[in-house]
């Protein structure tokens, strides 16, 4: 029996790739990851900052030329209500969702090869979480009254609508956000407390002092610490896959042709973690050679993420045939034109540019070899993104744009307001993600040493 | 050095292996107010120590329930009692459409509690502790692994103690002063 029990664990260890590659001791990762936060940038960085910090100047100026004027300035018309500050929320929302699966669900299924990306997964999903809650913040029109969407006692003895899936929006992101927020900052003390051990200045000192709130990396702490995390990621679990389910809600519930399905809450997770996923190799493949961490984020993690990206892609397929299939075994006259005025109405371009972004190009993630390509992935990664933007831009507009009466239908064009806004908000989530990258461990440090082989009791011993 | 200036002994132990042994040792030598220091959590190491299953688990259950019963009642409350507008002919007291919030506030709850449970348990934040003044110490947020025993174990014993943690492996031993 122990005889085979070696045999099982020697295999293993052969078919697996090293989830940490090179000569990496505990120390040698706790040098690499920390150094980063400790060193001068390098000039990239100053350079993508840079570039990041104007784009947030144009979201600012965005803003506030909105609040002055009103959501006039948008290319919104009578029947295209809601144009692209609802499209950009649900490409936001939807990105932020990689993070959550990471760093929760692969948890929960014992993924270990989770460590390495998980921190700033988790970062990713934060960021893009506060870009989406601008958009329908700034929607609402009157915003100096956004506080009526909280339960909020008031002076009008005015609560809100419970029944409205717009509300549980407001509940689902937000406790999305909070949420994540715990989870990242639990997944933090730890290292904070190696940059607090660390710390050459006054400064450092203080800062990760109290962010570490005195983390002892005590076992008793530990043995608390773990269970927490535990259920912080059982918690997260269902979550991540009800945000999103709730977000499709906001447009399954209402009766227009094109939103009106049940479709909707499966296939908006499925394009979330595709979404999210693209993003996070968007971010890894320039990340991982500016910072040299190789060794660290390996070929097989990204690997691993285009194996997810062909699935959740061929599920967005799947989901996007089947809307068509039940449009036409429906019956329904409304139904029926939605759809085919999707694929060859007056957005066909925008349908297309989806289904070759979503659908095909996904697929050349079944080789190997191109799954093992750089410049593949980061190219593939960016068409997805797009993709996943176009298909948000088709279920909204193209379904407002031509519902029941054709007297109401009017083409929907966007200002270039619509265009800052947007631009804009790449520019938020681009300044915290580089601040984040300067400032904070990027990788989870203890986690990773935790997933070395040496970390392991019975490494190397007797059995 | 008086013994009350006295916070414990610290010895450090070369990597995983060698700690979870030493773990087991100390436990089995009758020590209780003792406590390692890892990088990360070794596996196995609860049980070495003799520590019971962490309740955390049981905190985040009240937090669920808190969280859910709460949010269910404020839409109870105010949907049906505070403000009773009836919209597209639907019951004041919409059960069905409530549970997405009373979900929500479940893990809303559940998620503050397991922070606020653990930080509880932990005694987290602790910004001052004897540890601390050890320069050594430093070395556990980075590959160094530690035991120390407390002072205030009733087996504790200045030379017994130094002596049995070096008979168990220990290197590096250090009193701590409080």
């Amino acid at each position: 029996m122990n005889d085979l029990n070696t045999n099982m664990h020697d295999s293993r260890d052969i078919t697996d790739a090293p989830l940490v590659e090179g000569n990496h001791t505990f120390a040698s990762i706790t040098e690499k990851i920390s150094s980063i936060t400790e060193n001068p940038p390098p000039k990239g960085w100053w350079i993508a900052f840079l570039a990041s910090l104007s784009l947030l100047g144009l979201l600012k100026i965005s803003i506030l030329y909105l609040l002055w004027e009103g959501t006039g300035i948008w290319g919104l018309n009578n029947p295209v209500g809601w144009g692209w500050a609802i499209v950009n929320f649900v490409f936001w929302v939807g990105i932020g969702h990689a993070g959550t699966l990471i760093s929760a669900v692969l948890f929960l299924f014992r993924q270990k090869w989770r460590t390495a990306i998980n921190r700033f997964a988790e970062a990713m999903t934060i960021f893009a979480v506060m870009c989406a809650l601008i958009f329908p913040g700034i929607h609402v029109g009157r915003v100096w009254v956004a506080y009526y969407m909280f339960p909020i006692p008031n002076q009008m003895s005015m609560w809100p609508n419970f029944r409205s899936p717009l509300l549980w929006d407001v509940f689902a992101v937000g406790t999305y956000f909070t949420v994540s927020l715990l989870f990242w900052y639990v997944g933090l003390i730890p290292d904070f407390a190696t940059l607090r051990d660390r710390a050459k200045t006054k400064v450092r000192k203080v800062v990760f002092g109290i962010l570490s709130l005195g983390w002892r990396s005590s076992n008793r702490h530990w043995q608390n610490y773990e269970q927490a995390y535990l259920m912080l990621a059982g918690l997260s679990t269902p979550l991540v896959l009800s945000v999103h389910s709730i977000v499709s809600t906001d447009f399954a519930i209402s009766l227009l042709p094109g939103w009106h399905t049940t479709i909707f809450p499966p296939y908006f997770v499925a394009g979330a973690i595709f979404s999210g996923f693209a993003m996070v190799i968007t971010l890894a493949v320039p990340v991982r050679w500016i910072y040299g961490l190789e060794s660290i984020i390996t070929m097989g993690h990204l690997d691993k993420m285009a194996k997810i990206m062909l699935v959740t892609g061929s599920m967005v397929g799947y989901a996007y045939s089947m809307e068509f299939f039940i449009a036409w075994y429906s019956n329904n006259t409304y139904e029926s034109f939605a759809f085919v005025n999707r694929a060859f109405g007056p957005y066909a371009w925008a349908y297309w540019i989806m289904i070759s972004c979503n659908v095909i190009v996904p697929q050349l993630f079944w080789f190997k070899r191109l799954r093992n390509s750089l410049p593949v992935l980061f190219i593939a990664s960016i068409f997805a993104n797009i993709g996943m933007w176009f298909e948000r831009f088709v279920i909204v507009i193209s379904s407002l744009s031509r519902d029941y009466l054709p007297a109401n239908w009017d083409y929907y064009t966007p200002t270039m307001w619509d265009v800052s806004l947007f631009l804009g908000s790449f520019g938020l989530f681009f300044t915290l993600f580089l601040l984040f990258l300067r400032f904070l461990p990027m990788i989870a440090i203890s986690e990773v040493k935790g997933v070395m082989p040496e970390a392991d009791p019975h490494h190397g011993g007797e059995h | 050095m008086t013994p009350k200036n006295i916070y414990g002994i610290l010895a450090e132990f070369k990597g995983p292996k060698a700690i979870l042994d030493a773990a087991n040792s100390v436990r089995k030598e009758g020590y209780i107010d003792f406590d390692c220091h890892t990088p990360f959590p070794v596996h196995g190491l609860d049980d070495a120590m003799g520590l019971k299953r962490s309740i955390v688990g049981y905190i985040v259950g009240i937090g669920c329930i808190a969280g859910a019963s709460g949010g269910l009642l404020l839409q109870w409350w105010s949907s049906a009692i505070a403000y009773p507008v009836v919209i597209s002919g639907k019951p004041l007291f919409s059960w069905q459409a409530f549970m997405i919030i009373t979900f929500v506030l479940m893990v809303l709850g559940g998620a503050f509690s397991a922070l606020i449970g653990m930080f509880h348990l932990n005694r987290l934040p602790t910004f001052y502790h004897p540890l601390f003044n050890s320069e050594q110490f430093k070395k556990s947020t980075d590959d160094k692994f530690f035991i120390s025993i407390e002072f205030k174990d009733p087996r504790f014993d200045m030379e017994d103690t130094k002596k049995f943690l070096e008979s168990i492996g220990g290197i590096n031993i250090e009193v701590i002063e409080a």
